[in-house]
């Protein structure tokens, strides 16, 4: 096993993958707290918030090119386990406010304001994060398992797929959106003050939330690279490549199919789980299925099918984002709709194949 | 000479008759404009005189001059000419004249009127209404009379009942009269009253039924008489099944108008779906661009042809259809094309594509919603039974979109584009073997599904909000009508469409329109678990891949 996960880079490419991560929770924390404040070096405490929901979407991005980019299912509804795995994490911090609230009610705030007298039964156990945990770990795999299911067993693919569950992302944001559904309705969860006991404000328990994210995103990346190198990514990419020849050579693609799509929408819930306490709040408007097709257009930019690009995909398009919601917020759609076009039309290997392929031209140049 | 005493009656009779006559016709003459007058004199029984021979007399010109003195409205200036105001009380008019005038310049006296004035004014406007020779006028104050009390004008309306020719308002004015008699002290006239409501009555006189039935403290009925209590409980029954039936008749319609609607925006999508197997995310916006033509249309109309304003939703057509039709070529050559067999990489572009459509609108046009105006023809509705109105606009749409539908199928079924349309369809290999120039066929038909789109957004936009995202609200729906309807065939789209919309509206009031919605994509999802290509899928036995 241990040897087997050995040969999942070479060595420069181990090297490589450990400095990265050295360099995001060794060096940076540093930075952090020994580079002197006016200095270039410092990097300030607020950064951290941004790089661990980065980190987030990077995981998300993972969990989407596992489904997409190896399997060629495209699922327009990821934005569903993502608020899943989120929802459980913020009812958790709802819980852990106690009466702090503008009500100093035992209720969250929401409730009173409804005029609730008491929990639901959904937001039994949400005190204990032990509990949390688990629902964090169960509910968005399991969904997605009972959704995936029915939809491949009666063998929806391509397109009538991705619309399907665009539709499921839609009519979940729809229930969300209620109040009675009991999950704050339109303003969602916030207003979070601790979690763990440890204060949600206090720069150290926000790095430590991004080191916690660099690691599990390290983690999965591990993986995920064992799940596409193993015999079972194998098939997947036949099943990307042609399920029909798949099927017809004796595998039942229906497996496969399902168990890739229950482990990605397993990280995407943990993504999401991740993201809420360094964002703050989550709200129903992370369902909305343009949310989703970003996560694909973030894959699709770093390059399909491989999992470095999907991970340098996340952060280029919300880099991006940031940048241009800053400066030229008119004209962030313009490039987003653009980057839809480009990539889909001239670089369908994303980043990462116009870099593999100026390493190729080079190798030539060098050759002749 | 003598005259004798009984001459002296004589004389005295015809001297009084003389001068009675003399005094009406005075009135007749000198007439209303005198009477009229009054209103704004200083003396509150000179008013009060006045409305009530205003009353008498008949003539509906004095009704606005009434009911403005009523809601204060009402200025005398120091000519003593009587000016009324309008609801903001910035502009007037002379009230003999109709001329405008000028308030600035006039120094202007408020009649003083109290409560007792007020009720001979609602008196005399409601008598005058009442014998209005104009049954509009007549309807109207019938109407108003049913949404308030009006227990000190009955005798009045008894009287009116029985001039009354037209069953629509002597309906009304039974109704009037039999909430009044509920809460009479004679049992007969309950009885019978209660009778009327049951016969004629809609939902507005649940309550006041409900009010017999009630209890007091003690769990003693107010009202003792069980033949009444038994009568009105009867005639809540009726009017509930009433209501009940007048409900799903207006489901029926409103999902039909929603089903027309989504029958538009999905047409276009079912059809170049099936035809290139590629899912259009910027067809939605083909709508919006319909709907924002039907606007600029619109504006150039007001702005250079105002006087035949009425007519640019006429003119509007062609160009919502064409532009639609044009900006889906462009993108069809520009973009589409060259992503053949790659339907996923399609989905993603397109939806770049509607990226740009959008924010384009929302720096052209403002991220605010524009007015679409209806034209007169189109506003207002049709009754079609007590409470329920169908409004023109929508029976207009159900009408263009049985139009456009069938012009589709004109052209897919008998013309030779159509033929080549349903060849590639088919078989695209196969087709294009047998000398069709299947990228041709593309083209149009990309044009096509996109004009019709833009149709639909001329629709919608007689009825909903224009705005940037006008598409996404409908796009999730068209998709579901093509996931429930199938591709490539019209009738599965439309039995999708309408399927669709009829069920939504019928589910709103049970569960609420989130979840009614919510319940309609749940049931989409288990349909196609049964029949995974679709309602209406076409037969084939070619491998998909």
């Amino acid at each position: 096993m241990i040897k087997q996960i050995i040969k999942l880079h070479s060595l420069k490419g181990w090297l490589f993958t450990f400095s990265l991560l050295g360099i995001a929770i060794v060096l940076l924390p540093l930075l952090n707290i020994f580079a002197p404040e006016d200095s270039f070096l410092h990097i300030p405490d607020y950064m951290f918030s941004l790089f661990g929901k980065y980190l987030c979407y990077a995981l998300v991005a993972l969990a989407m090119d596992l489904i997409w980019g190896y399997t060629g299912v495209l699922s327009l509804g990821h934005g569903v386990f993502f608020s899943l795995g989120g929802y459980a994490m913020g009812m958790y911090l709802m819980r852990s406010i106690g009466k702090e609230g503008v009500y100093k009610s035992d209720l969250p705030d929401f409730m009173v304001f409804l005029d609730w007298k008491e929990l639901p039964w959904y937001w039994w156990g949400f005190d204990s994060f032990i509990f949390t945990f688990f629902v964090i770990l169960i509910l968005p795999g399991l969904f997605a398992f009972i959704f995936g299911y029915f939809a491949f067993k009666s063998r929806i693919k391509g397109v009538y797929f991705a619309i399907i569950t665009q539709a499921m992302t839609y009519a979940l944001m729809l229930l969300f959106f209620r109040n009675n559904t009991g999950f704050g309705g339109n303003n969602g969860l916030t207003d979070f003050k601790r979690i763990l006991g440890y204060s949600l404000q206090e720069p150290s328990t926000k790095m430590s939330l991004y080191i916690l994210t660099a690691v599990v995103l390290f983690f999965f990346y591990v993986v995920a690279r064992f799940v596409v190198q193993s015999k079972v990514g194998r098939v997947l990419t036949a099943i990307r490549d042609s399920e029909n020849r798949v099927m017809f050579s004796g595998y039942n693609t229906l497996n496969y199919k399902l168990a890739i799509w229950t482990i990605s929408a397993f990280i995407c819930g943990i993504a999401g789980a991740l993201y809420v306490p360094q964002v703050g709040i989550v709200n129903p408007s992370e369902m909305q299925p343009s949310n989703s097709i970003e996560m694909a257009i973030w894959v699709a930019v770093g390059g399909r099918g491989t999992l470095s690009g999907a991970l340098v995909g996340a952060g280029l398009v919300n880099g991006a984002k940031s940048w241009f919601t800053v400066a030229a917020p008119d004209y962030w759609l313009y490039f987003l709709g653009i980057l839809f076009i480009v990539v889909t039309l001239f670089f369908p290997k994303g980043f990462v194949g116009i870099f593999s392929r100026l390493r190729i031209k080079r190798k030539g140049n060098q050759n002749g | 000479m003598k005259i004798s005493g009984n001459s002296k009656l004589v004389f005295a009779l015809v001297v009084f008759l003389t001068m009675g006559f003399f005094l009406i016709s005075t009135v007749e003459a000198n007439d209303f404009e005198i009477t009229l007058k009054d209103l704004g004199n200083k003396s509150r029984s000179k008013i009060k005189l006045a409305v009530k021979a205003l009353g008498n007399m008949g003539n509906p010109a004095a009704i606005p001059v009434m009911e403005a003195l009523k809601e204060k409205r009402l200025r005398i200036s120091d000519n003593d000419a009587l000016i009324i105001l309008n609801e903001a009380k910035d502009k007037g008019h002379d009230a003999l004249t109709g001329q405008p005038v000028e308030l600035g310049s006039l120094n202007l006296r408020k009649p003083r009127i109290n409560n007792a004035v007020r009720r001979l004014l609602s008196t005399a406007i409601g008598k005058l209404k009442l014998f209005s020779d104009d049954p509009e006028i007549r309807l109207s104050a019938a109407q108003d009379l049913l949404k308030r009390s009006s227990n000190n004008l009955v005798e009045l309306i008894e009287k009116a009942l029985k001039k009354e020719t037209q069953d629509e308002i002597r309906n009304l004015f039974l109704l009037v009269l039999a909430k009044e008699g509920l809460n009479s002290d004679d049992k007969s006239k309950r009885l019978q009253s209660i009778q009327t409501i049951t016969n004629l009555g809609n939902n507005d006189f649940k309550t006041a039924l409900e009010n017999v039935l009630e209890k007091n403290e003690e769990d003693e009925f107010l009202e003792s008489d069980s033949e009444i209590r038994d009568a009105a409980s009867n005639a809540i029954a009726k009017i509930e099944k009433r209501q009940f039936f007048k409900n799903q008749a207006a489901n029926l319609f409103y999902g039909l108008s929603l089903g027309s609607i989504l029958l538009l925006a999905a047409l276009g999508l079912a059809i170049t779906f099936g035809l290139m197997g590629v899912i259009n995310m910027a067809h939605g916006e083909m709508l919006m661009l319909g709907a924002y033509l039907t606007f600029v249309v619109q504006n150039l109309f007001k702005e250079y042809l105002p006087g035949y304003f009425e007519l640019y939703l006429i003119a509007a057509i062609p160009v919502s259809f064409l532009g639609s039709a044009l900006v889906g070529i462009i993108l069809e050559r520009g973009i589409i094309r060259h992503l053949y067999g790659r339907p996923l990489e399609t989905l993603l572009a397109t939806w770049g594509i509607s990226l740009i459509l959008i924010q384009t609108i929302r720096l052209v046009f403002g991220a605010q919603n524009v007015e679409v105006a209806n034209p007169s023809f189109l506003s207002g509705g049709v009754e079609v039974m007590n409470g329920v109105v169908f409004p023109y606009s929508r029976i207009a749409i159900i009408i263009f979109v049985v139009g456009v539908v069938i012009s589709i199928w004109m052209l897919l079924q008998k013309t030779s584009l159509g033929l080549q349309v349903r060849a590639v369809t088919q078989n695209r290999e196969m087709a294009s073997c047998m000398g069709i120039s299947t990228y041709k066929v593309d083209m149009y038909t990309f044009g096509l599904g996109s004009g019709v789109a833009g149709l639909g957004g001329l629709a919608l936009s007689q009825i909903g909000n224009v705005g940037p995202e006008l598409g996404q609200l409908y796009i999730v729906d068209s998709f579901m009508v093509v996931v429930l309807g199938g591709v490539g065939n019209i009738a599965g789209t439309v039995a999708g469409a309408l399927s669709l919309g009829i069920f939504n509206k019928f589910l709103e009031p049970v569960a609420g329109a989130v979840l009614g919605k919510i319940i309609v994509l749940v049931l989409i999802i288990v349909v196609i678990q049964k029949r995974p290509q679709g309602l209406f899928a076409l037969k084939g036995r070619m491998v998909d891949n």
